[in-house]
């Protein structure tokens, strides 16, 4: 009985810690932004001020609520894209035997591990060649890259698994396949489509690389890029402040999409891997 | 499947010289038509117009000005009229190799303490304890919060002066003086892989935790009653079963982090400690003005990546498509 005790305090002691090893940063990060002046500079475990200073500062200039401006405009219309050209796709390839079919699945899986790196410089030329360089057009059509293969590939995992019972009745009362996709599956389809497009709307929202090298003026920055350029007049006067409540400001958004859709995001991050 | 529904009259189809398995079959043609072009003009010709500009001198200013120069950004060997041999390129610039060095090592080390640490945390929220949800959607925070940021806020925590991890550090007496752990060469890939641990360990959680949630229960009552002990059905049940998850899981992680770029450029920029293939192929490409030098760095990661994940599925079996499990 002690020792049933005694594993059973380990073990909470173990939850307990990896809740706080998750949390801490970002709960320290909340602290932080509240505090200015000289209470930034004392490590504080608690939060003692409440002073909304580094958020007039941050939201005040014009470019940071710009920027997320960009960063929805961006994410929402690079996810529409995806998840338009991808619900067809997938039927295909989930539903219609053909030849090839496992190679363009495993080309698709290719694209989507692809190092962003390695596309980079002909991208630059595809893109200044189209007069796109240092528009949001410029990261919609690049984030098409990961976007795409991965909300091709979640969806096929998910229409294989509809019954096929249903498609069949459909076919004998002469529906075509794209009667069949958008009147039978797509209403089945819409839990899937949620979780994948929040999931590509994630990767948009957090992606760096193309954005920092496809920009050139302020006005045209996403947030995460517009964090990264946050600094002071110096090395030593790094602004910590605001750029604390400039994190908060664009990571509570999806920290609360994440945690209403727990379970979804859960099933779809999963549904690649190990489903098959 | 539906191949078996050919027309022996149903009902009338529609439009129909055509069986029904090939009238299928043209549709699914044209709906894949879109998005294989769309793919092929943001990653396949990008891709390959960065190989062939590795092979040219062209620059950021002149995109169409470059002249083929063959293997020149690779490895260009020149014999001075003195009878001297000069060798330059990417193969022989200790930096590059440097950045190769970093990347290794970071990959190896982050992906070893993800593993690890994200079986430990699946097998946690695989037992049934008061409070699951909680912590399910507690590990959840760390993924969800963009690279950068949480970059920016690690930046902080391990700020030299008035970070909040040295001052932990302090007061329970493990160090007696501060570290500057993101501007130190000593500890800058610490830090890294600190931040990396924290934001990815959850992902690996969930997907060992999948794994883990298909393993059938009773194969556990079955061990408990014939009184073997639990870490010996770990490494004898439990492993075995999982090892397809976590095959798929670590390849997918390894991916990620021998191409990380993000995680680096902000938390120890211009780190020679850090430094990564990535990092360094693009800081050639756009901030030195090397730019068919930097392509042609990136075209040797994507080489590196190629072939390891060829080698990967061959050695370890994996089926990645999830085509013959069917």
């Amino acid at each position: 009985m002690n020792r049933k005790l005694i594993n059973n305090i380990a073990f909470y002691a173990l939850v307990v810690v990896i809740v706080v090893f998750s949390v801490f940063p970002f709960y320290y990060a909340i602290v932080t932004s509240f505090a200015t002046g000289t209470a930034l500079f004392e490590a504080s475990y608690w939060p003692k001020h409440f002073d909304l200073a580094n958020y007039e500062t941050v939201l005040g200039g014009r470019t940071f609520l710009r920027s997320i401006v960009n960063s929805v405009f961006i994410a929402t219309t690079t996810v529409i894209i995806a998840l338009f050209l991808a619900v067809t796709a997938s039927y295909a390839l989930a539903r219609v035997r053909f030849r090839g079919r496992g190679l363009l699945l495993m080309t698709i899986l290719a694209v989507s591990m692809f190092p962003q790196i390695a596309v980079l410089a002909g991208l630059i030329e595809l893109i200044k060649f189209s007069g796109l360089f240092n528009t949001p057009w410029a990261l919609i059509v690049s984030y098409t890259i990961f976007t795409l293969p991965f909300t091709v590939w979640v969806l096929t995992t998910f229409m294989r698994d509809l019954p096929v019972e249903i498609e069949e009745a459909a076919i004998v009362d002469g529906a075509t396949p794209w009667i069949i996709i958008t009147k039978v599956f797509l209403p089945l389809l819409w839990p899937a489509l949620v979780t994948t497009g929040l999931l590509a709307f994630i990767g948009a929202w957090n992606e760096f690389l193309f954005a920092l090298t496809f920009t050139l003026s302020e006005a045209q920055r996403t947030t995460p890029v517009a964090i990264a350029m946050l600094s002071g007049a110096s090395v030593q006067e790094i602004p910590w402040g605001p750029i604390m409540a400039a994190s908060v400001i664009v990571t509570v958004p999806l920290v609360v999409l994440v945690l209403i859709f727990q379970r979804k995001i859960v099933a779809g991050l999963t549904a690649g891997g190990v489903k098959g | 499947m539906t191949t078996s529904l050919a027309p022996n009259g149903a009902k009338p189809l529609p439009k129909s010289d055509l069986t029904l398995h090939q009238q299928r079959q043209r549709a699914a043609f044209w709906f894949l038509a879109p998005m294989v072009l769309a793919l092929f003009a943001v990653a396949a010709w990008p891709l390959l117009r960065t190989i062939y500009f590795s092979f040219t001198d062209t620059t950021l200013d002149d995109l169409y000005g470059g002249k083929w120069i063959g293997f020149g950004n690779y490895l260009k060997i020149t014999t001075l009229a003195s009878g001297k041999v000069l060798y330059r390129g990417t193969l022989v610039d200790p930096d590059w190799w440097n950045a190769v060095y970093n990347t290794i090592r970071f990959s190896i080390f982050s992906v070893i303490l993800e593993t690890i640490l994200g079986m430990c945390v699946a097998l946690v929220l695989n037992a049934e304890f008061k409070g699951r949800g909680l912590v399910r959607a507690a590990i959840l925070i760390p993924w969800a919060i963009p690279t950068i940021v949480s970059a920016k806020m690690w930046a902080w925590m391990l700020n030299d002066q008035y970070g909040i991890i040295n001052d932990l550090l302090m007061n329970l007496g493990i160090i007696s003086e501060k570290i500057a752990w993101t501007a130190s060469v000593d500890t800058a890939m610490y830090a890294v892989l600190m931040v990396d641990v924290w934001k990815t360990t959850p992902f690996m959680a969930l997907l060992i935790l999948a794994g883990l949630q298909m393993v059938p229960r009773d194969i556990y009552e079955a061990a408990k009653l014939d009184g073997i002990h639990p870490v010996k059905v770990f490494w004898k049940v439990t492993l075995p079963l999982i090892r397809p998850a976590l095959m798929v899981a670590v390849i997918f992680r390894m991916l990620d982090a021998l191409r990380i770029f993000d995680l680096i450029y902000v938390l120890t920029p211009n780190s020679k400690a850090t430094k990564t293939m990535s990092v360094i192929s693009r800081e050639n490409m756009i901030d030195f003005n090397n730019f068919a030098y930097g392509a042609a760095q990136s075209t040797l990661l994507f080489c590196i990546l190629a072939t390891f994940v060829a080698l990967y599925i061959w050695l370890g079996k994996v089926d990645l498509s999830g085509e013959s499990a069917k």
